[in-house]
């Protein structure tokens, strides 16, 4: 898994690019948490559009964040799913947690 | 009665590394069906699902074997996911929605969900002895022309 990202406009954007599975999992959410430690930035958008495959796995990863985003009231958005992603997001109810922009 | 027109078994040690190694192979084995690119993407993810299920719970203590076998029907696919691990007690339960025995560690519990809904059929079967089995079963959408034994 490669995690780039970039702060723009008080923004967060991080591009998840590879895998997202058991796996990658550990390594995911330390670049993560490392990321989101920072304190220039009021929100996060997570760019889906290189995550070639996601299994349920990647549903933990993504509200263990939220979890920890939420005590500093930092809302997280997720956008340019794939549509197994988009399924998996559905099924788990995870866009009522990280709503998907456009 | 169906016949089956090809079939082939893997076994791995039950590492997280092997994730992407089973699920692949499973793919490319299937793509001789002839199979649309999402009915490959389900069977991915609900392979991944299986795998990942047998290296999280299934051996605590020393990896042992995971084992898939795959049988490939004209028009359907279905394939067996086998550990000789510790088991599942309540079948009923761990197919539950969100339902998870480790749920410090981050886990969504949505394991045999994903399972379900990628795939046609989905079965957990005990092994005799050790372990569980599961079973997967996907139909492809419409006849494809199968060139293994024509």
């Amino acid at each position: 898994m490669i995690v780039k990202n970039r702060i723009y406009n008080n923004t967060l954007y991080v591009l998840l690019s590879g895998e997202l599975d058991e796996h990658s999992a550990m390594n995911t959410r330390l670049t993560l948490d490392e990321l989101f430690e920072g304190k220039n930035f009021k929100q996060i958008i997570i760019d889906l559009s290189e995550l070639d495959f996601m299994d349920s796995t990647g549903i933990g990863v993504l509200i263990g964040r939220y979890k920890k985003m939420k005590d500093r009231n930092i809302p997280i958005f997720i956008c340019n799913p794939s549509n197994h992603a988009e399924k998996i997001f559905k099924m788990t109810g995870l866009y009522d947690i990280m709503p998907k922009i456009v | 009665m169906r016949e089956i027109l090809n079939e082939m078994t893997i076994s791995f040690k039950a590492l997280s590394v092997n994730e992407g190694f089973a699920r692949a192979c499973v793919a490319a084995f299937c793509v001789q069906a002839n199979p649309s690119l999402d009915e490959i993407t389900d069977i991915k993810t609900a392979v991944s699902e299986a795998v990942t299920n047998s290296v999280v719970h299934a051996y605590p203590k020393k990896p042992g074997d995971i084992t898939i076998k795959v049988e490939l029907y004209s028009r359907s696919v279905t394939i067996y996911v086998s550990d000789k691990g510790v088991g599942i007690d309540d079948f009923e339960k761990a197919r539950e929605p969100f339902y998870t025995t480790k749920p410090n560690e981050e886990r969504s519990g949505m394991g045999f969900t994903v399972m379900e809904s990628f795939m046609d059929n989905l079965e957990l079967i005990k092994n005799e002895g050790r372990g569980l089995t599961v079973k997967l079963e996907k139909f492809f959408s419409i006849k494809k022309n199968v060139a293994v034994g024509e």
